[in-house]
């Protein structure tokens, strides 16, 4: 006598769905899709414990339940509330809604370097995809923006705190993913920060993941750093056999060039659950070790998104392309005007971008930095 | 003369001591619980009394006691918030200096209504000196049978346990709290579960504060209808109110909340008047985070009717025109007072104590307090005025905690009633460095001290 | 190899560092055995007030001596340590002046005794004077607005407090290092 399990019914948006008692008003939003699902800027399905302090998330319940049919006084986070029988949610349907979340999106980007031209997560930065989708041109913010004493993670993973959001995913990662966890939130307020305290590098075999939870350009790879725009790489999806993890991955490539290994994405942004089952995390050794084509079997192409600004690095000619500027210049290769290591140097209290009227050009570091000298 | 129930004995010499209290009637209240009563029988004289939460939310503690979960095998746990850090409230400080067995005696009691045998009371860092005077009566009463096992010979065990924060004003909130007892950041919690189902280490948990767990006491010695007679309406008992600001007499002061806000300002018995024959300019009637109000609005409600010190006629015209009783930390300005700047050092406050892990209340905070300095140095624009108002709005009912709140209620009351106070620190951006706007004409009528 | 490792080690954990007296191991284990099995992370900070005792601040060093005592990983420590305000994380002077600052000390001259302070003793907000004796700091609310200005003094308070009474302590404190010297 099999009982069936009752499924909640919830309408979000006027879209009613069923889903499994339990679920949340984000994972019931997710499963209907489109645009009536919340933004989660800290919220990560594979991360215990994760959600609920970015507030992107908030949304209106406007009746609790059939048989609580009352609506729920404030703006909830749809990550971390979950529905019952009955409820009935407003996402981009409140007026309310889209105002609390363009002001979180303010609050997100206030003391936000905006150094995107800089920033190796531009063109697959959450938070770009948010302030273009939810947020108000220019901002009201006045004064100097936060800075914060530079931190060394070691030979693989880059740390920028100025663009971090403190979603605190990468210290779930570190609890859930390896066995010593050696970074945390540190420091509290405006002033909180990811740190090891003391000087430490980060080499746990599974820390490698928190480059690829890091909604922003806080945690980005080394080992690619200023390597290449993200759009001008194909990703194509490959595996090999690893001992110490799925082995299936995501190459970053030019022509036959592995320029990054990431782990799968599904369409949240999140990894993919691998074939062998559970969530197709990677190890270090796949991620910064192997950068040669031929450690690698590839199995085709990466489905993009066609929003997505990667999608603009069509598949076609899939070779190096030949590098035209030394013909140009007789054989010469391009002056360096200077070093982008050094114009990415914004995490220093002489260069206040916010005093910089337009977009920031490289006199604008340039000249602090001689200064500093 | 107001009734007093919790510092009636707070001037009897030695009451510190266990002897003086036991010979003032103290332990009473254990002994007519453990001996004559069950657990949920006090938990339904508290119901009765009508108590309200004193730390600030005012949440009936009867009901609060009676959603606690009681899953077989699990220990469940009182906490004692004692915490108190709200700018304005130094009231339980007070109680737990002068009368340090009344808590002791009102913890044992709703330790055995609750099934908590190790209870603990978990007190700001900087009330250093106070733990000693607490672990001492706890020694105490241990030492004469009201504290161990099998107390009374009711079969209930019980410990009291005192554990010290280390700054941080968000400890208060009680989700903070328990992270906090469990010895981690004082990062509140995000809710549900609550802390009835799930609170320190995950056990069914209830967090009060100082005063209301005292008042159990008077509660079970009288019963809970007759402590519902003192009072009026919704507001029963007594509350004790930290009066602090502009005024003659500072200090922490019991009310049976029948007492006019005009009566509590310029008796003899409390306040004693404003401070050096000065006029009443405004007050935050209950702790930094509650709306400050004009003196007009704070003598008399909208409607013109006489305001007086509990928590219907205090919140009587909402946020419009009403503040909230709070914690009872009672603010005096008078008219030499810059209410741009008291604005600005409660926004210091709030960005100082944000812990940081939600968006609006990590960055809002700060962003508040930059643009209110700037205004109070004469540096600010008019449009200013509107952006804060704009801020405090997104923060308000968009954080985890109520945190966001506390921070944003004090600047948009500010703004609301004392908007040409801001409008003239704009204008006339020299002359506000050197004198303060005073009085206006919002102050009207004063009650003028003769 | 060996020798030089471990005189590093050594060095390492003395230099601000000094192992808990037994009667303070004591105290961490009455501590402990207040929390249920295997919580004893909730003992945290009541075992960093202790340590902090010993130097009037938290070293690394401390602090990875904390973590070894409650069987926590340092970066736990660090994360606590650097939440809260009264933890020390860099050395202070003897007598550490706590001045409260916020609204109702303000509304009743806290500025004022700030200023009066920085005079006296020659040094700003967070600065400590050369001869390490006292170091000044302004504080938020301690809960204390009936007794303004005030500030806290080691354990205690210092309530109502005038220039008058300023100098009077900055004396005393004088004194007693003298006394102990």
């Amino acid at each position: 006598m099999s009982e069936e399990k009752k499924l909640f019914k919830v309408t979000i948006d006027n879209i009613t769905v069923e889903v499994e008692p339990g679920t949340t008003i984000l994972n019931a939003a997710r499963q209907i899709g489109g645009e009536v699902t919340p933004p989660a800027m800290c919220y990560y399905s594979k991360l215990k414990n994760s959600g609920g302090k970015c507030r992107t998330c908030l949304v209106e319940v406007a009746a609790g339940s059939t048989a609580d049919p009352r609506p729920m006084p404030k703006l909830v986070a749809s990550c971390r509330t979950t529905v019952m029988d009955g409820m009935i949610v407003k996402n981009i349907t409140s007026e309310r809604v889209l105002d609390a979340r363009a002001g979180v999106v303010e609050f997100l980007l206030l003391n936000h370097p905006l150094d995107c031209p800089i920033c190796d997560q531009a063109g697959e930065c959450h938070l770009q995809d948010l302030s273009y989708e939810h947020g108000k041109e220019g901002t009201r913010y006045e004064f100097n923006r936060r800075t914060f004493k530079k931190h060394d993670l070691g030979e693989y993973i880059q740390l920028h705190m100025t663009r971090c959001i403190l979603c605190y995913r990468c210290v779930f990662v570190a609890d859930q993913l390896t066995n010593k966890r050696a970074h945390g939130i540190l420091d509290r307020g405006d002033h909180a920060e990811i740190a090891t305290y003391i000087e430490k590098s980060l080499d746990n075999d599974f820390i490698g993941n928190v480059i690829d939870v890091c909604p922003v350009g806080a945690l980005t790879d080394k080992t690619f750093r200023f390597k290449n725009r993200v759009w001008f790489t194909k990703p194509v999806d490959a595996h090999r056999d690893c001992s110490k993890c799925c082995g299936e991955v995501q190459l970053w490539m030019r022509g036959d060039e592995v320029f990054r290994v990431t782990a799968r994405k599904d369409e949240w942004g999140e990894v993919k659950d691998s074939t062998k089952g559970g969530p197709g995390w990677i190890c270090n050794e796949c991620r910064f070790e192997k950068k040669d084509a031929k450690d690698w079997t590839i199995e085709g192409p990466t489905q993009v998104s066609r929003h997505s600004v990667i999608s603009q690095g069509h598949y076609v000619n899939v070779v190096k392309p030949k590098e035209t500027l030394p013909d140009v210049m007789g054989g010469r290769g391009p002056k360096l005007l200077m070093n982008i290591h050094n114009v990415s140097e914004v995490n220093s209290p002489e260069i206040e971008l916010s005093k910089i009227a337009g977009p920031a050009h490289s006199d604008d570091f340039k000249n602090s930095l001689d200064n500093g000298k | 003369m107001g009734v007093k129930l919790l510092l009636e004995k707070a001037h009897v010499e030695g009451i510190r001591s266990y002897e003086v209290y036991r010979r003032e009637g103290g332990y009473r209240a254990v002994e007519k619980a453990l001996k004559t009563m069950s657990p949920d029988a006090v938990t339904e004289e508290v119901k009765k009394s009508g108590l309200r939460g004193r730390g600030g939310a005012g949440f009936p503690s009867g009901m609060k006691w009676s959603f606690l979960a009681k899953p077989e095998g699990v220990p469940r746990h009182l906490v004692c918030n004692a915490d108190e850090s709200e700018p304005g409230t130094f009231k339980d400080r007070y109680l737990m200096e002068f009368l340090p067995h009344l808590l002791i005696e009102g913890l044992i009691v709703s330790s055995f209504a609750l099934g908590s045998n190790a209870t603990y009371i978990y007190i700001r860092g900087e009330y250093a000196w106070i733990p000693d005077i607490l672990e001492q009566a706890i020694a105490e009463a241990k030492a004469n049978g009201w504290l161990g096992k099998n107390i009374l010979g009711s079969g209930f065990d019980c410990e009291i346990y005192v554990q010290r924060g280390a700054g941080a004003y968000i400890c208060g909130e009680e989700t903070a709290l328990i992270e906090s007892l469990e010895g981690k950041r004082g990062n509140p919690r995000i809710k549900p579960p609550f802390p009835a189902v799930k609170g320190v280490w995950d056990r069914p948990t209830v967090v009060n504060n100082v005063e209301t767990l005292a008042a159990v006491v008077p509660i079970i010695n009288m019963g809970g209808e007759e402590y519902a007679k003192i009072g009026v309406g919704r507001s029963t008992g007594t509350k004790l109110i930290s009066a602090c600001g502009n005024i003659n007499k500072p200090g922490v002061y019991e009310i049976d909340m029948t007492i006019s806000v005009e009566e509590f300002i310029y008796s003899d018995e409390y306040c004693g008047g404003i401070k050096n024959g000065k006029r009443l300019k405004a007050c935050i009637p209950g702790g930094s985070s509650v709306p400050i109000l004009p003196a007009n609005l704070l003598l008399k409600t909208a409607k013109g009717e006489t305001r007086y010190m509990n928590y219907e006629s205090l919140s009587d015209g909402g946020f419009a025109t009403g503040s909230m009783m709070g914690s009872g930390g009672f603010i005096v300005l008078d008219e030499d007072q810059c209410i741009v700047k008291n604005t600005y050092t409660l926004a210091r406050f709030y960005r100082h104590e944000s812990c940081g892990q939600c968006s609006p209340c990590r960055e809002g905070t700060g962003w508040m307090e930059k643009i209110l300095k700037n205004i109070d140095m004469g540096k600010g624009k008019m449009s200013d005025i509107d952006l804060l108002w704009d801020i405090q709005r997104k923060i308000e009912g968009n954080t985890i905690c109520p945190l966001g709140d506390a921070a944003a209620w004090p600047v948009a009351a500010a703004i609301r009633h004392f908007r040409d106070e801001f409008e003239w620190h704009v204008k006339n951006p020299q002359e506000c460095l050197t004198r303060n706007y005073g009085l206006a004409n919002y102050a009207d009528p004063l009650v003028i001290p003769a | 190899m060996e020798g030089l490792l471990l005189s590093l080690f050594t060095f390492h954990f003395s230099l601000f560092m000094v192992p808990f007296s037994e009667e303070k191991l004591a105290k961490v284990q009455e501590i402990i055995a207040r929390y249920p099995e295997g919580k004893q992370k909730s003992a945290l900070l009541p075992v960093l007030h202790l340590a902090q005792e010993v130097h009037g601040w938290l070293s690394a060093e401390t602090m990875d001596y904390v973590a070894s005592l409650l069987q926590l990983e340092p970066i736990e420590v660090y994360e606590v340590a650097t939440f809260y305000s009264m933890y020390n994380l860099k050395p202070v002077g003897k007598y550490l002046f706590e001045v409260c600052q916020t609204g109702p000390c303000m509304i009743n001259g806290s500025d004022d005794i700030v200023d009066y302070i920085k005079q006296r003793l020659g040094i700003g907000v967070g600065e400590t004077t050369p001869d390490g004796l006292f170091t000044l700091k302004t504080v938020e609310c301690l809960g204390a607005c009936g007794y303004a200005p005030m500030m806290q003094l080691g354990k205690h308070y210092k309530e109502h407090l005038t220039r008058e009474k300023v100098d009077q302590i900055i004396e005393e404190c004088r004194k007693t290092a003298g006394q102990l010297n």
